[in-house]
């Protein structure tokens, strides 16, 4: 395929998750929707049926609010009215971690607002010690059965081994994605580069990886580009919408790398292959795991993203805070600190799912790039 | 040169002289400002002392004999106050957002400065915090390890989505129990006796059983307390209840409140016309006027779920036992099932009326699940209820017109339903 054939199937599957679901359920597929982040999707996947990322949507809540106050997170409200309107039906169920204040009571609000989706909780320990792995082992075990018992078979170990296979493959060509975008800057503009990345939440991982492997052959074979712009980097939980991004390209500003948990962030590490217990190993992934919602005693991730700045040759990062997520708001102003040390300015910006006008964040954006000259 | 006039200052009121303080109030107060006081002297010693969350397994650092302190209850005693304004600027300028805890706003702000015009805490060696409240203060005590640069015991519950802890996660959680108290002994140089240990549990089971007793006193149909005036104690449970001085004030009040009984007396200081159970966090910058409101109706506020936040129960000795108390106790680390069972049947034994939701600001976890939790309750129990909007620190996100608006609203309802039972009884 060539290239912007390929960047036009990965954009329109980001852009129709809707649609996405319906090819899948019209192939007689099963699919679970996977909340994010860090749900354990290799089990869905294991077990025959297809996960599908349930981000919210551009949306103005309206049945949410019998269930959250205003002040709730964005993609928690949308996500919630999405079950409660009929927008995800077709799932045999949804799978919701427990990593936030909101998670908690999300998982409380679907059973009581939407009983014909089944829902699927899972805690993740905060402690990621031998101990806690092991507990994170039982709650994938749990997981599992609950599974199993909406695919209507056992899911064996070989196929937690095929799985375990299929997720590493996926995790290395997005990280090989992310490495080469920045030598074609000019083709992966910030919304391209969203779109690449967000596709691979509405199509199983073994298409996508085929996908992605197409994508970068193709990108080898273009002349590499010399980017004259300015370089930055993304961090937060999502950096949407569409429009917001483009106001990035707009002010000849590229995306060179990002730690956004609906993006890179969940392709930090693979999972051990082929020794072993595979349930432990799957569980000994989120051992490593740098993120607002997984407790960094020593504020890794703002080592980590000094370290990225650093190595992408970054001029600014942009923390896209996702409104009211609290996780997020917590590790801000450290990082802001860390980056101003290095001379990396930053601009905390706010990421809502509700349409409204994006012109303040324009203005904003527009200075941010006249400051970074 | 400006002429000086000189007036005769308007003659002033005489002042309403003020009720003596029952003498449970002032040994509360005392060993309150005891443990601030102990704390600053065992640092200057060159003690280790350590900051903790409010539900934090505090046995075993009671057991070693260190000094603790409590940011959650610094927090709100400035709040009350009136003193947390400047540290709530300080932490937005230091970019912490809004939508954070007021509490965790005022301890990051107290974090830089280390100074508060009261209830101040010296640097701590260590922090210890217990996620079985919220996941908020998981991320408040990482950053206050990172800015001390002190270690973290994060003892994690992880949330309940079913009814009660699986064994698995007890496992855990003793695991982490058992990390805690190495940890400890190593940064104290003191060994763990587990007899005291024994013996810190014993104390803490008792004082939980006083605790309990004091507020299920309030069942009593008229109060023999304003429910607010059990505000005042909660540092027993929240600073100090493995400590056998706790015992010695618990059992203090609750003489003083079966002396009320007896004599068929109350602190509420008007007739009890309407009982309610308030859900949530006292609104601590509007103490006043939140209480002031409902006795202007005569409502009395007899729950809370405060009554069974510290009712951790265990067999001392029995760290397995401890470990699930921690995760199994505290209403917001529990599913709604659960809540709503403990709700419905507090409503039940304490014979309210009425249910004061306070949607707290700072609280989503609270807040997240609470308008189900009204249907649910309300539906059961048939009682009805409002909700005011608020904060637990915040002054700013409290209206005093919307609360007493909201109060009269509940007043009319419960007046309605009152004199249908009364006509009922004809």
């Amino acid at each position: 395929m060539e290239l912007q054939e390929i960047l036009s199937q990965l954009a329109w599957a980001a852009q129709n998750p809707r649609k996405m679901l319906e090819v899948q359920l019209s192939q007689g597929k099963k699919v679970v929707g996977c909340f994010p982040s860090y749900t354990p999707e290799e089990l869905v996947d294991a077990a025959g049926m297809v996960p599908f990322g349930v981000w919210g949507a551009q949306t103005e809540p309206y049945l949410a609010k019998k269930y959250l106050p205003v002040f709730a997170c964005p993609i928690l409200q949308s996500s919630l009215e999405m079950g409660l309107s009929g927008k995800l039906k077709g799932l045999s169920a949804v799978v919701i971690p427990t990593l936030c204040d909101t998670f908690r009571c999300i998982t409380q609000d679907w059973l009581a607002g939407v009983p014909d989706i089944p829902m699927i909780p899972v805690s993740y320990p905060q402690n990621r010690t031998d101990a806690g792995i092991r507990f994170l082992r039982y709650e994938f075990e749990t997981v599992k059965g609950k599974l199993e018992a909406i695919c209507g078979h056992p899911i064996t170990e070989a196929d937690l081994e095929r799985s375990i296979c299929v997720y590493n493959d996926h995790t290395a060509v997005m990280r090989e994605f992310v490495a080469i975008a920045n030598e074609h800057l000019d083709v992966i503009d910030p919304v391209t580069r969203h779109h690449v990345m967000k596709s691979a939440w509405f199509m199983s991982k073994a298409e996508h990886t085929r996908l992605m492997r197409e994508l970068i052959s193709a990108l080898k074979a273009a002349p590499p580009h010399c980017f004259k712009g300015r370089r930055v980097l993304l961090s937060g939980i999502a950096a949407e919408p569409d429009g917001l991004l483009q106001i990035l390209a707009d002010n000849n500003m590229a995306v060179v790398g990002d730690d956004l948990a609906q993006e890179s962030r969940q392709y930090m590490s693979p999972i051990p292959e082929g020794v072993g217990d595979p349930l432990l190993r799957l569980a000994g992934k989120w051992r490593g795991q740098l993120c607002s919602l997984a407790h960094d005693e020593g504020k890794q991730r703002v080592d980590m993203l000094v370290d990225m700045a650093q190595v992408a040759g970054a001029d600014g990062m942009i923390f896209c805070q996702m409104k009211f997520c609290d996780p997020e708001e917590y590790d801000y102003p450290l990082i802001a600190r860390a980056l101003k040390e290095i001379d990396v300015p930053t601009l905390c910006l706010e990421v809502d799912q509700q349409p409204g006008s994006t012109e303040q964040v324009r203005t904003r954006l527009q200075t941010f790039a006249e400051m970074l000259g | 040169m400006e002429e000086k006039t000189t007036q005769a200052a308007p003659e002033a009121a005489p002042k309403k002289p003020k009720k003596p303080l029952p003498k449970s109030r002032i040994m509360v107060g005392e060993q309150l400002a005891k443990l601030y006081q102990d704390t600053i002297d065992a640092k200057a010693r060159g003690e280790k002392i350590g900051w903790s969350a409010s539900i934090f397994p505090q046995e075993i650092a009671e057991a070693l004999g260190l000094y603790i302190v409590y940011p959650e209850n610094q927090a709100a005693g400035l709040a009350a106050r009136h003193q947390s304004d400047d540290l709530l600027a300080h932490a937005e300028a230091a970019g912490y957002n809004m939508d954070i805890c007021s509490y965790a706003r005022t301890s990051l702000a107290y974090m830089d400065t280390l100074t508060a015009e009261s209830n101040n805490m010296p640097k701590p060696d260590f922090v210890l915090c217990c996620n079985n409240i919220c996941n908020q203060l998981t991320k408040w005590f990482e950053n206050l390890a990172h800015q001390f640069q002190v270690p973290m015991f994060l003892i994690d519950t992880v949330y309940n989505y079913d009814p009660c802890a699986s064994d698995a996660k007890v496992k855990y959680v003793r695991a982490q129990i058992d990390d805690l108290i190495h940890g400890l002994e190593e940064i104290s140089g003191k060994k763990m006796d587990y007899d005291k240990l024994t013996e810190v549990m014993r104390i803490s089971q008792r004082n939980k059983d006083l605790w309990r007793e004091a507020n299920e006193l309030l069942a009593v149909k008229p109060a023999p307390l304003a429910g607010f005036d059990l505000f005042n104690y909660m540092s027993c449970m929240v600073c100090n209840r493995g400590k056998a001085s706790t015992t010695a004030v618990l059992e203090q009040l609750i003489a003083e409140i079966k002396e009320n009984i007896a004599e068929g007396k109350s602190t509420f200081p008007v007739e009890e016309e309407y009982r309610v159970f308030w859900e949530g966090i006292a609104c601590w910058p509007y103490l006043g006027h939140t209480f002031k409101t409902l006795k202007k109706y005569g409502i009395n506020m007899v729950a809370t779920g405060y009554v069974n936040a510290w009712g951790l129960e265990y067999e001392p000795g029995d760290l397995d036992g401890l470990a699930r108390a921690y995760i199994d106790l505290p209403n917001n680390n529990n599913n709604l099932e659960t809540v709503v069972g403990r709700r419905i049947e507090a409503h039940k034994k304490f014979q309210v009326d009425g249910t004061i939701y306070h949607v707290n600001r700072s609280c989503k976890v609270m807040d997240c699940q609470q308008y189900e939790t009204q249907r649910r309750i309300s539906e059961a129990t048939g009682i009805p209820f409002t909700s005011f909007d608020g904060d637990q620190a915040d002054f700013r996100a409290y209206s005093e017109a919307q609360y007493e608006t909201r109060i009269q609203g509940l007043v009319e309802v419960m007046e309605q339903r009152k004199k249908e039972r009364e006509g009922g009884k004809d």
